[in-house]
Parts: C-alpha cells; structure tokens; sequence
C-alpha cells in the first residue's frame, strides 16, 4: 500500500461553523504533498486532523474516517502519544522551547522515557545532522535555542521532530516567518527529507507549492476542490476554481 | 493649540500629584517606624522572652510564632494553591464547574478577614478538635491566602507561550508531560513572586489568628503544632491596646520588627522576578 493517509468523507466542525466538507485525500508515502488555499480555506484545519491536534480545541467535531497505515485515527481508542510520535508537525513560527539546543532536540526522547546520555547524544547527532544543522552547532549544543537565527531555530524545531522517528512530517506554512534565502534553504532541506519521510505541507505560497511538491491540493471553503500532481494541477488543472486561484484571478 | 498644550501641562501635573499622594502615607509610616523603632532593635529585643508583663524584656516568641504560621501557611496554601491553579489553566474545560470554582476564588478574595477568623475558630479550633494552635492558625491563614496564590500562579501558567504547550503535545506528550517539562519551569518565577507576596500578606494579618492562634503573653516558645504561640501582628495589638504603660520604644520596636519581616519577604519576591526577567527572552 502506497498511501499513508487516507480520509474518506471528512467533515469537520468548529461548534456550528463547518470548516471541512467531505474531504477524500490519499497522500502517498515519500512524496510532498502541498496544500494551497485562500485563508480559511481549511488547509491547517485538515492538517491537524492527521495529528488529531483539533482535539486540544473545545467544540471540534469530526466525522468520517482517516486512515493512517490503514488505520482509524478519528478513533477514540487510539493511542494518541503513539500516532504523534508516528506523525509530527512543523509550526508557522520556528518556536524552540527556551532550553540549550541540545535539550531541545532530546526533548521528545526525554519525555517518552530515554535517559541514556550516549542514546540522547546520538540522536541529537543524527538529527542535527539530517537537517545540515551538526557541522554549524556541534561545539554550541549548550547555547540558548532562542539565541539562533529564524532559519536555524525551523531547522532545529525539525531536528527536534526527527529525533522521535515519525513517517509523517506535517509542515504548517514553515516558512511564512523566513526570508527568501532561508526559505530556500528549507525548502532543500524538505526534497532532502522526502527520501525518508512523508511531508505534508500548507502554504499560502503558490509558487513554493509548484516548486516543492510532487502532489498538490487546492482547497476552498472547506473543500477540496482539486487534487492531482502538481504538474497537473498548475499546467492543466481541471476545475476552474483552482485555475482562478492558480492564475491569480481569485486570493 | 494653546489649549491642547495646557491641557496637557494639566493633565500631567494632576497625574503627578495623584501619584505622589499614594506614596506619602507610605514614605511616612517607613519613617515614623523607623525614627521611633529602630533605636529599641538590639539583638536583645529580638532575642529575648518579654517580662515584667510585656513591659521589658523581648519579642523573640513572637518572632517565632509568626516565622512558623508563615511556614505553616507556606506547607498548605503553596501545593494546594498551585495544584488548584494548574488544573483550572491546563485541564479544566469551560464548564458550569470551572466557572463555579471561578467565582469561588473570587469571592475567597473578598472575604473580610475577620470572617476567615472566626470560621477559622469554627471548623479548625472547634469542630476537628485542634485548639487555639499553630496548625489552626495556619490553616485558617492558608484558606486567605489561596485565592491570591491560585490567582497568581494562574497568572504566570497564562504567560507561558501556547505554541511552547502545542509543540510538546505534537511530540508525543501527555498533558501532565507538557506542564511538568514545558509549562511549570517557565512558570515558576512568576508562580514564586505571586506566592511570596501572598504569604508576606498573610505573615501581617491579625484577624485570622486572633481567636485560632495567636496567645496573649506565652514567655516560652511552640514545641509542636498543637502548642498556641504569640505573633507579632497580635502582639502589637496587644501592646497598644491591651497593657497599660507599655513604653512606646517597645511597641515601635516591635511594629519595625513586623515591617522589617514582611519587606523582606517582598524583597525576595522582587529579586526573584528580577533575576528571571533577565533570562526570559521569547
């Protein structure tokens, strides 16, 4: 099985407004799958419901199925420290916690038990390193995280995600607080990542989703409006709605 | 044009003024204290049992009796105090309870001390049996000062960043993993400052420990918690009011003693927050 995600009539409630409207997307293994939409489109709503991070929400309702390794995860039974482990998330903002780099890339072995000195050093090796962040860091793992450019700490907040091994790296809008240089530098990094892992990214950046992304869905209103491969979806997208977003008419 | 500058002078003058006055009742019971009590503080004073029925002689019991309600209030009010505070910020949802407890906690606040007091005499010295003791003085100034503990600490809960509580849970943390680790150390100094000056309040009540505590004239110091003590609030009571010829060395001597505690206390307070403020960079 190819797809990693898949959801099947997925609507999703915020109290009485409706911010997901039967949303059936198959996201493949290995590859960047991009979201793009207008503000309030639903992307970063949809995003959080792989995570089940609408649940620290009060009023969220959801229904209908999203499976994940063909699983039910809108499950209440399912365990949700695991499924975060398996699929993590990238902030708008870069957002380390105000601890030395080095604690900030253990944190989520520390909590899920590790104590380990030579364990926690590796990982934090291994992890820096996947995100060509070890060689710039390696004599100031003891520095304040907050003390790093905005590039660095995305990076870390990354490597941070890496060092608990998940399959899934959903990415919200990870470069909406960099410049253009770092947003490249990133945006490398992801095509690096890929090869290991599956990334969903939203963006409000088109042309970030025509670069990067290998599948790309365009959402309206609580709707996914078209999905396909990017390619497709830019040179020849089929409903005219996408190609008035795609073509700047709209948004 | 000329009018708006004038207004301004004025408006700026009356602020000024307005602020000044706040802080002359202040600047004068710190002088007049001092003036009158500072030559009555030799380590005698402080350290001796008072005699000739409080005429002579020290407040050293008093010392003692208000350092042990202040830890007593502190081993209470402290853990309930934060423990209440961190379920009602991290877990509580916004329920007919949560609000319930809410309005508690600010009607706790606003309770006369006296009442605290007197239901302090009720339910600890009468109905469980404690007596007039430290543990019921304790409890009953724990009570009073919850609602100022729980207010600040949820306070200083509030000021820790929600992204800092979202990316831990995205990790894979359980909700008490994410305010052990993430929430509570970012917390803390605003968490000491608010409970420091809540128990610098409580340290200079009287009402609470007049009839659950606090013992006229005891020349020997508490040896449990079941003992009555002296406290220095009370004992300055009892010295402008209830001995005739009481020298008025003593009893200034004895007010600076209390003023001299509880600033030290907000001292403290202030010195913790200081030294976090310089770390705290988000």
């Amino acid at each position: 099985m190819t797809n990693i995600i898949e959801t099947d009539k997925l609507n999703l409630f915020y109290t009485a407004f409706q911010a997901l409207i039967d949303v059936d997307l198959k996201i493949e293994r290995n590859r960047i799958t991009a979201l793009i939409g207008p503000s309030g489109c639903g992307k970063s709503t949809l995003l959080r419901v792989f995570n089940r991070m609408n649940d620290l929400i009060e009023g969220v309702k959801v229904s209908g199925s999203v499976k994940f390794d063909g699983k039910e995860i809108l499950d209440n039974e399912i365990d949700l420290i695991t499924l975060r482990k398996r699929i993590g998330m990238v902030f708008q903002r870069p957002n380390p916690f105000p601890l030395s780099v080095f604690e900030n890339v253990v944190y989520g072995l520390r909590i899920h038990g590790e104590k380990r000195r030579s364990v926690l050093e590796a990982a934090a090796e291994k992890s820096l390193a996947s995100v060509l962040l070890f060689d710039e860091l390696k004599d100031k793992l003891n520095m304040n995280a907050l003390g790093l450019s905005l590039e660095q700490q995305q990076r870390l907040c990354i490597a941070r995600l890496l060092s608990v091994t998940p399959d899934v790296l959903l990415m919200d809008e990870p470069c909406s607080a960099l410049d253009p240089f770092a947003t490249m530098k990133i945006e490398e990094l992801m095509t690096l990542l890929k090869k290991q892992y599956t990334i969903v990214i939203v963006t409000h950046n088109m042309q970030q989703a025509a670069r990067i992304s290998d599948e790309c869905g365009y959402m309206l209103l609580g709707e996914l409006v078209e999905f396909g491969e990017t390619k497709q979806i830019f040179t020849a997208p089929v409903n005219k709605k996408t190609e008035d977003y795609i073509t700047g008419r709209f948004g | 044009m000329r009018d708006t500058q004038r207004t301004e002078r004025i408006a700026f003058a009356v602020l000024l003024i307005a602020t000044i006055i706040v802080i002359i009742p202040v600047g004068l019971i710190v002088l007049l204290v001092l003036w009158r009590g500072l030559p009555a503080l030799t380590p005698e004073f402080l350290l001796a049992m008072p005699r000739d029925g409080m005429r002579a002689g020290g407040i050293f019991p008093a010392i003692v009796g208000t350092f042990y309600l202040t830890l007593g209030t502190a081993a209470f009010a402290i853990p309930f105090g934060i423990l209440a505070a961190i379920y009602l910020n991290e877990y509580a949802g916004q329920n007919w309870l949560t609000r319930v407890i809410e309005i508690a906690i600010i009607n706790l606040a606003g309770v006369p001390s006296i009442v605290y007091g007197l239901f302090g005499l009720g339910l600890f010295v009468t109905f469980l049996g404690f007596g007039a003791s430290i543990l019921a003085g304790s409890l009953t100034l724990s009570i009073m000062t919850l609602p100022v503990i729980i207010t600040a600490t949820r306070e200083a809960l509030s000021t820790v960043p929600r992204s800092f509580r979202e990316v831990s849970f995205s990790l894979g943390a359980s909700r008490w993993q994410t305010v052990r680790h993430v929430v509570l150390p970012n917390a803390i100094p605003g968490i000491l400052t608010g409970t420091i000056l809540g128990l610098s309040r409580a340290a200079g009540e009287t009402a609470p420990i007049l009839f659950t505590v606090a013992a006229f004239y005891l020349p020997r110091l508490p040896q449990s918690v079941y003992d009555q003590a002296m406290a220095l609030p009370y004992h300055i009571y009892v010295l402008s009011t209830q001995v005739p010829n009481v020298s008025v060395k003593i009893q200034y001597g004895t007010v600076l003693a209390l003023v001299l505690m509880v600033f030290l206390l907000n001292i403290t307070a202030s010195v913790i927050r200081a030294k976090f403020r310089k770390r705290k960079t988000w």
